[in-house]
C-alpha cells in the first residue's frame, strides 16, 4: 500500500515536471532552414555543401538572441519528384521554416509549388529559370543571385555591342537552356544582332561537342553562344579551343567554379556574368576569407554567397516579426524581407522587390590570361557593373499574378 | 554548293570524320568490355568508372609528379589495371560460376563507390588537363580542320584495337585465353594456372578502359561523372556488336559513331537515342547482335 503511495507521488511528480518542459521549449523556438541541392551530381561544386557551410556562416554571424536556429541539409539529385518530396517532408513533418538554394530550374519550380501551397518561405539561389519571379511567382518565394533574363541581357547585350553581331547557338534540350537561348535571341535582335542557327543537344549523355562546333563554324556566325552549363560548358569550350575555332564564345551560364575546371589557358578571354566575385571588394573579400578555411577547395560562387546573404536577411526578418509568425506564415516572413532594406558583405546594400526578385548588381567579366593571375582563384577582370534597375526584367514584364501594377 | 538533303556536302564530310573518331573511342571501350565479357563471363558495370580512374591518374601523374602525357599512356593503364587485378582478386573471383546478374550488380555497385570517393576528394566540376604541346595545332583537309589531337586519337584506338585482336586471335596465349572461356578444367590439366589468367585479363580489360581515358583526357572534361556518360552507349555497342565478339565491338564502336555523326547534322535533338534504336531494330532481327553466336 505504502509502496503504490509513493509511486502515485512520484508519478504525479513527474507529471508536473512535463509542461514545465514544454513551455521552456516554447521559449526558445528554433528556426529550421533546409538547404536543398545537388550534392552528388554535376551541380555538386556550383550548389553542395558549400551552400550549407555558408548558411551556417550566416547563422553564426548572426547569432541568433531568443531564438535558435537549425540548418539541415539533403541531395535532391536534380530530379523534380525528388526534390518537391523533400521539400513536402520538411514542411509538413520536420518543422523545416524555410528552404534555401535548389538549383536545376525543374526542380526549382516543383519546389516552389510546394512553397506556395504550403504558404511557407523559399530562397532559391541556385535555379536559372526567371519563371520564379514571373509566371509561377509566389508571395513566400524569393529569388536571389541570377537568372535567365539577368545573363541574357548582361552577357548577350555586351557582346553584341562590342561588334558581335551574328550568333550560332548551342544549347541543352530542357527548359533552363530553351529559356536561356529565347531571351538571349531577344536581346541579340534588340540591338541589331542576328542569330544564324542553333543546334539543341541532347541532355544528360552528351560529351563531345566538336559536331555542333563544326556547324557553328559553317554558319559563318562571329558568336557562339553557350546555352548550357557545368560539365557540358567545359567540354564545349574545351573543344573548340581544340578545333581552333575563331568565333567569340559567350558561356551564357558560367560560374568560377567552372573557370577553375578549364583552366586560364582554355577559359582566357571567356566573357560570363556573375552576380558575386570573391575580389570585388574590401566586403567580398572578408566574407570570402571567413568562409573559405570550412570550404579549401571550393571558393564561394554567386549561389553561395545568394545562401549566405539570403539567410542572413531571412533571420533579420524573423527577428523582427517574431518567430511565431515567422512559423506560422512564409509569407509574412517574407514581406518582412521585403520592407528591411538587406545590406550583407556578399552584395552589399539593396532590397528585395515585390515580386521577390532580390535586387543586387550583375556584373559582365572577362577571364583572365594566365599572366595577369596573382594567386588561386584570381580569374576575373571586371568590365561593366549593370546597376539593379538594369540587370533584371522590369516588373512589369514578369506577369507574375500576384503583383498589382 | 553540293547539297544531300539540304545540308553542305563538305559539312557532311566533317562530320562523317568526326563520327570516325568518336566511334574509335567507343570501339576502344567496347572492347575492353567484350573481352571481360568474352573471357570472364562478367558484365562490367565498372568501366566507366575504371575509365574515369585512367583520365584522373593522368591528371594526378602531372599534378604530383610532373609525369607528361606521352608516359602516362603506359603508366596510367598499368597502375589502373593493376586496381582491377585486385578488385578482381578481392570481389568479382568470388561471384564466379554465379548468374550474371550477380556480377553486373556487383560491379555497378563498385563504380557507384570509386565514382562516390572520387566526386568527394575532387569535387564534380572537374580539373584542368592540356593537350601535349607536340600534338597542338590542326590539319586543314579542305573540307574541315582536324585537330592533330583527333587524328591522334583515332591512329591510337585503331592501333590498339588492332593489337588487342592479333592477340586474342593469333597468339598462343590469345588460343589459352579462349580456350580457358570453353573449358576451364581441361586447360588446367593441362597445367595453366586459370584463375591467374582470368585475373590478369580483367586487368587488361580495365588496363583498355584506363587507356581510353588518358586519350580522353585532354579533350573532354576530367570529371567522376565523365564515365557513367559515355558508359551506356559502350554497352549499347557491345550488345549490338555481339556480347563478348572482339570484331563486333570493333566494328560496330566505329559505325555507331558514324550513325551519330549524322544525326548530330539532321536531327541534333535524337543524337542520344538513335543508338538505342539501332539496338532495338538490331536485337528484334539478331537476338545475338551483329557477330554474336547464338547461344
Amino acid at each position: 500500500m505504502q509502496l503504490s503511495r509513493r509511486l502515485l507521488l512520484g508519478t504525479a511528480a513527474a507529471a508536473a515536471t512535463l509542461p514545465v518542459q514544454r513551455v521552456r521549449a516554447q521559449d526558445k523556438a528554433t528556426i529550421k532552414i533546409g538547404v536543398l541541392n545537388d550534392q552528388s551530381g554535376p551541380y555538386r561544386d556550383t550548389g553542395g555543401l558549400t551552400s550549407a557551410i555558408c548558411a551556417k556562416q550566416a547563422v553564426a554571424e548572426f547569432n541568433a538572441q531568443g531564438f535558435n536556429v537549425e540548418v539541415i541539409y539533403a541531395d535532391h539529385q536534380n530530379k523534380p519528384d525528388i526534390g518537391a518530396g523533400i521539400a513536402r517532408q520538411w514542411y509538413d513533418r520536420e518543422g523545416v521554416d524555410m528552404i534555401l538554394d535548389v538549383p536545376t530550374s525543374s526542380v526549382g519550380l516543383a519546389v516552389g509549388g510546394v512553397a506556395k501551397e504550403k504558404d511557407k518561405a523559399y530562397i532559391n539561389t541556385g535555379a536559372a529559370t526567371a519563371d520564379l519571379t514571373g509566371k509561377a511567382c509566389a508571395p513566400s518565394i524569393v529569388h536571389w543571385s541570377y537568372d535567365t533574363y539577368m545573363l541574357a541581357k548582361s552577357t548577350g547585350g555586351a557582346t553584341v555591342k562590342s561588334g558581335g553581331d551574328t550568333w550560332y547557338f548551342i544549347t541543352a534540350d530542357y527548359v533552363f537552356g530553351h529559356q536561356l537561348q529565347e531571351q538571349t535571341t531577344r536581346f541579340v535582335q534588340a540591338a541589331g544582332g542576328k542569330v544564324l542557327g542553333s543546334s539543341a543537344y541532347p541532355f544528360p549523355g552528351t560529351t563531345d561537342f566538336s559536331s555542333f562546333l563544326l556547324q557553328a563554324q559553317a554558319s559563318g556566325a562571329k558568336v557562339l553562344g553557350l546555352c548550357n552549363a557545368g560539365a557540358d560548358t567545359v567540354n564545349s569550350i574545351k573543344q573548340a579551343k581544340e578545333f581552333g575555332l575563331q568565333t567569340r564564345i559567350a558561356a551564357m551560364l558560367m560560374f568560377i567554379t567552372d573557370v577553375h575546371a578549364l583552366g586560364l589557358d582554355v577559359a582566357q578571354g571567356l566573357t560570363l556574368t556573375e552576380s558575386f566575385y570573391w575580389d570585388l571588394n574590401p566586403r567580398t573579400r572578408a566574407f570570402t576569407d571567413r568562409v573559405r578555411p570550412k570550404t579549401p577547395n571550393n571558393w564561394p560562387n554567386m549561389i553561395h554567397a545568394a545562401c549566405y546573404a539570403g539567410t542572413l536577411h531571412y533571420l533579420k526578418a524573423v527577428q523582427q516579426i517574431g518567430v511565431a509568425a515567422a512559423k506560422k506564415s512564409g509569407t509574412a516572413a517574407v514581406a518582412a524581407m521585403k520592407a528591411i532594406p538587406t545590406d550583407d558583405d556578399a552584395f552589399g546594400k539593396a532590397y528585395i522587390r515585390e515580386d521577390g526578385l532580390a535586387m543586387v548588381p550583375s556584373y559582365l567579366f572577362e577571364v583572365k590570361k594566365p599572366s595577369e593571375s596573382k594567386g588561386p582563384w584570381d580569374f576575373y577582370k571586371t568590365i561593366q557593373v549593370s546597376p539593379p534597375d538594369q540587370a533584371w526584367r522590369p516588373l512589369a514584364e514578369g506577369a507574375c499574378p500576384f503583383v498589382k501594377s | 554548293m553540293v547539297t544531300i538533303f539540304g545540308k553542305p556536302l563538305l559539312l557532311l564530310y566533317g562530320q562523317l570524320t568526326l563520327g570516325l573518331i568518336n566511334g574509335a573511342f567507343y570501339a576502344l571501350l567496347s572492347l575492353g568490355l567484350a573481352v571481360i565479357f568474352g573471357l570472364l563471363n562478367v558484365i562490367n558495370f565498372a568501366h566507366g568508372a575504371l575509365f574515369m580512374l585512367g583520365a584522373f591518374v593522368t591528371w594526378g601523374l602531372l599534378q604530383y609528379l610532373d609525369i607528361g602525357y606521352w608516359p602516362a599512356l603506359v603508366i596510367a593503364p598499368i597502375i589502373v589495371g593493376a586496381f582491377g587485378v585486385v578488385l578482381e582478386r578481392l570481389l568479382i573471383k568470388r561471384l564466379h560460376g554465379l548468374d550474371h546478374l550477380y556480377g553486373l550488380l556487383l560491379t555497378f555497385g563498385c563504380a557507384l563507390v570509386i565514382e562516390g570517393l572520387m566526386r568527394n576528394q575532387f569535387g564534380s566540376s572537374g580539373v584542368p588537363y592540356a593537350i601535349p604541346s607536340a600534338l597542338q595545332g590542326a590539319l586543314h583537309l579542305g573540307f574541315m580542320v582536324l585537330p592533330l589531337y583527333r587524328a591522334w586519337v583515332v591512329i591510337a584506338a585503331a592501333a590498339m584495337c588492332l593489337v588487342t585482336w592479333l592477340v586474342i586471335d593469333k597468339t598462343r596465349l590469345g588460343a589459352t585465353l579462349r580456350a580457358a572461356t570453353e573449358n576451364a578444367p581441361l586447360v588446367q590439366a593441362f597445367g595453366v594456372n586459370v584463375p591467374r589468367l582470368v585475373t590478369l585479363t580483367y586487368g587488361a580489360g580495365v588496363g583498355l578502359a584506363a587507356f581510353a581515358g588518358v586519350l580522353a583526357a585532354p579533350m573532354n572534361s576530367v570529371n567522376p561523372n565523365m564515365g557513367s556518360n559515355l558508359i551506356i552507349v559502350v554497352f549499347a555497342t557491345v550488345v549490338i556488336g555481339g556480347m563478348g565478339s572482339i570484331l563486333g565491338s570493333i566494328v560496330t564502336g566505329f559505325g555507331l559513331g558514324i550513325i551519330e555523326g549524322l544525326t548530330k547534322v539532321y536531327y541534333p535533338e535524337g543524337s542520344a537515342t538513335v543508338v538505342f534504336v539501332v539496338m532495338v531494330i538490331v536485337l528484334l532481327v539478331r537476338p545475338a547482335g551483329l557477330f554474336g553466336r547464338a547461344a
